[in-house]
């Protein structure tokens, strides 16, 4: 099994890489937004999905991190050095925004967090000697790294690619780390968590920071691309949006980010042809796949892999116990 | 003066029908512990449908008032509570937080892409004639809106309160197991909590949409600002959603006066998130014991 999925990997990145090349200058700036979309759905995979904190403000960390790249290179400094910046800033919002975390449920957070969302929409179009207003900010130069330059749309996907494997394989080392196990145990049971030693009030904190410097990441990674922004991309829609992705692909699960953002990035490609439809067919589709895997696309998977190689059964209780806890 | 009692009145007519909304969090709170995050789009819907009433099917306004508001009842009491409820619930309160929210996306989608994307005039329920009261100049329609959203509320608490299908309401949200044994139909009394909730959005509707227009995008901003004035006020109480909408209601027209209108939208934000940090369980609110 762990060779099979290592197996698949490799022909997935092979995939990534080979993809692109000779395609148009459109479908290669697709498929970098959907490497980007997936860098900020793993950031709130970890929130979400492994620590069990529901966040609506994903899109606004990506602006940070973007308004932050933007000025910062704008001002004529490297892309490499706005990065840690972005990085850290969001790391310390995160950490901020966490702390009404210790103090709400679930919904509760859901509308604390949508709320900062609406805030930093509110100053980034009201703060124009900064920000730029509704105009937004542009021209923001793509970095260069002296023999290999990201001017052209192909370069900078494999830029892209480059970075989000390292953000995987960081994701990957956190998610195993003794971190990443006190994640799960806050999101399954907190009480419980507590009583094993695990410190939930940092816990949370950290899931959140993490989360929100990915976050970041993204942002720094769409201001090189898209070299325009302005609030409106980075609204309350988009939040959403990122949430969906985690749900649809599968919260909690190390893969669903990148099926989820595949779907969401590809899908309106796919129905095109609905014309202004693709959000209405997309919203059901959501509804009617949370009534019969809410573990979402991955959990299908599973759901199949059970149905036609049952794994073996350990401890006929452990179904029963795991009801119980309800 | 006068201008400060004017400011006043029309933010409290707001604030009133806000609670109306604010009051629909509540109720689904305490039969689902969950938040519908359509609920702002629950308020948008009814007046489209009233719309259809009165444009497709020729009804005239009043008749069609009243098809909007059995539509409403049908598709958002019964059917929201059948269709993805019932059979989302067991997975969990995230998951129907999601699917309330695709749900919302779902709404304001279909009303654009099914009616229209331009902002629909929509007839109002009372002449908007300026009166003087005290030297301010209010409409009638503004003090009309006041005072059937409190006239609905007091309706609503009596009902609660002494009705014998009230009481068995305010059972079953406290404790269903208990409510139960006792012989209280529980199943029913959330159907009807889902019911009234569907009848308080649709009223909403129709007294909020003649000063918005029929938009398919009201949702958005009304269902955040009710839901504040939810937990403002304290979210396990029908009382307290009443106090925070009024507030926010009252605020927001203060700030826009007196302060900062670039800004206004910000305020209830700021309320919110100061109301969470010093009282969580909102300023008439009990809290509750934390189930594990």
């Amino acid at each position: 099994m762990r060779r099979w999925r290592l197996f698949a990997i490799v022909l997935l990145l092979l995939a990534a890489i080979l993809l692109p090349v000779g395609q148009k200058n459109y479908l290669v700036y697709v498929l970098t937004s959907w490497l980007i979309f997936t860098i900020a759905a793993m950031g709130l995979n970890l929130t979400l999905g492994y620590a069990g904190q529901i966040s609506l403000a994903q899109a606004s960390f990506m602006a940070i991190g973007a308004y932050t790249t933007a000025l910062i290179t704008l001002a004529g400094w490297h892309w490499v050095l706005a990065l840690p910046i972005g990085l850290a800033l969001c790391f310390a919002v995160g950490l901020v925004l966490g702390y009404p975390a210790l103090r709400v449920k679930g919904h509760f957070l859901a509308f604390v967090t949508l709320a900062f969302n609406t805030l930093v929409f509110l100053v980034l179009r009201n703060e124009e000697w900064l920000t730029g207003g509704t105009y937004g900010l542009s021209g923001m130069p793509r970095p260069d790294f002296g023999l290999f330059s990201t001017d052209r749309q192909l370069p900078f996907y494999y830029f892209t690619l480059g970075i989000t494997v390292v953000a995987a394989l960081a994701m990957w080392g956190i998610v195993r780390s003794p971190w990443g196990r006190a994640f799960k145990a806050l999101r399954e049971n907190p009480i419980r968590a507590e009583s094993l030693g695990v410190d939930t009030r940092r816990v949370t904190l950290l899931a959140f920071a993490i989360g929100s410097a990915y976050g970041g990441l993204a942002g720094a990674l769409v201001t090189p691309l898209v070299q325009f922004i302005e609030p409106g991309s980075f609204g309350l829609a988009h939040s959403l949006r990122i949430l969906l992705m985690v749900v649809v692909g599968g919260a909690g699960y190390f893969f669903g980010p990148f099926i989820g953002a595949a779907v969401v990035i590809l899908l309106p490609e796919v129905l095109r042809f609905t014309e202004g439809y693709y959000l209405i067919i997309y919203s059901a589709l959501v509804i009617v796949m949370l009534v019969f895997v809410p573990s979402g696309l991955i959990g299908i998977w599973g759901r199949v892999r059970d149905r036609f190689w049952p794994r073996q059964q350990v401890r006929g209780d452990m179904a029963e116990g795991a009801r119980l806890q309800q | 003066m006068s201008q400060f009692l004017q400011v006043l009145l029309s933010g409290l007519a707001t604030g009133a029908v806000y609670a109306l909304v604010a009051i629909g969090f509540t109720l689904v709170w305490q039969a689902a512990q969950t938040v519908n995050f359509a609920q702002g789009e629950f308020v948008m819907i009814p007046a489209f449908f009233v719309l259809i009433g009165m444009n497709w099917l020729g009804l005239s306004f009043w008749i069609a008032l009243l098809f909007g508001l059995i539509i409403s009842v049908l598709v958002l009491g019964l059917a929201f509570k059948k269709l993805i409820v019932e059979p989302i619930l067991p997975h969990g309160g995230i998951t129907l937080i999601i699917a309330t929210m695709a749900l919302g996306i779902l709404l304001k989608e279909s009303a654009k892409e099914f009616y229209g994307a331009e902002a629909q005039p929509f007839p109002a329920m009372f002449p908007g004639d300026p009166i003087n009261v005290f030297g301010a100049v209010v409409s009638l329609r503004d003090l009309m809106n006041l005072g059937i959203s409190l006239g609905i509320v007091v309706l609503l608490t009596l009902f609660l309160n002494r009705s014998r299908t009230g009481r068995c309401m305010q059972a079953t949200a406290q404790n269903p197991g208990v409510a139960e044994i006792l012989g209280v139909d529980v199943k029913r009394m959330v159907l009807y909590t889902f019911l009234i909730n569907a009848a308080l959005a649709a009223l909403a509707s129709f007294l909020i949409t003649p000063v918005y227009l029929a938009k398919f995008s009201n949702g958005e901003t009304l269902g955040l600002i009710a839901f504040i004035a939810a937990i403002v006020g304290g979210f396990n109480q029908i009382r307290g959603a009443l106090v925070g909408g009024l507030l926010i209601g009252v605020l927001d027209n203060l700030t826009a006066t007196y302060v900062t209108a670039q800004y206004r939208a910000a305020l209830p934000l700021v309320l919110l998130i100061v109301i969470i940090l010093v009282r969580p369980q909102g300023i008439m609110g009990t809290s509750e014991g934390r189930t594990v």
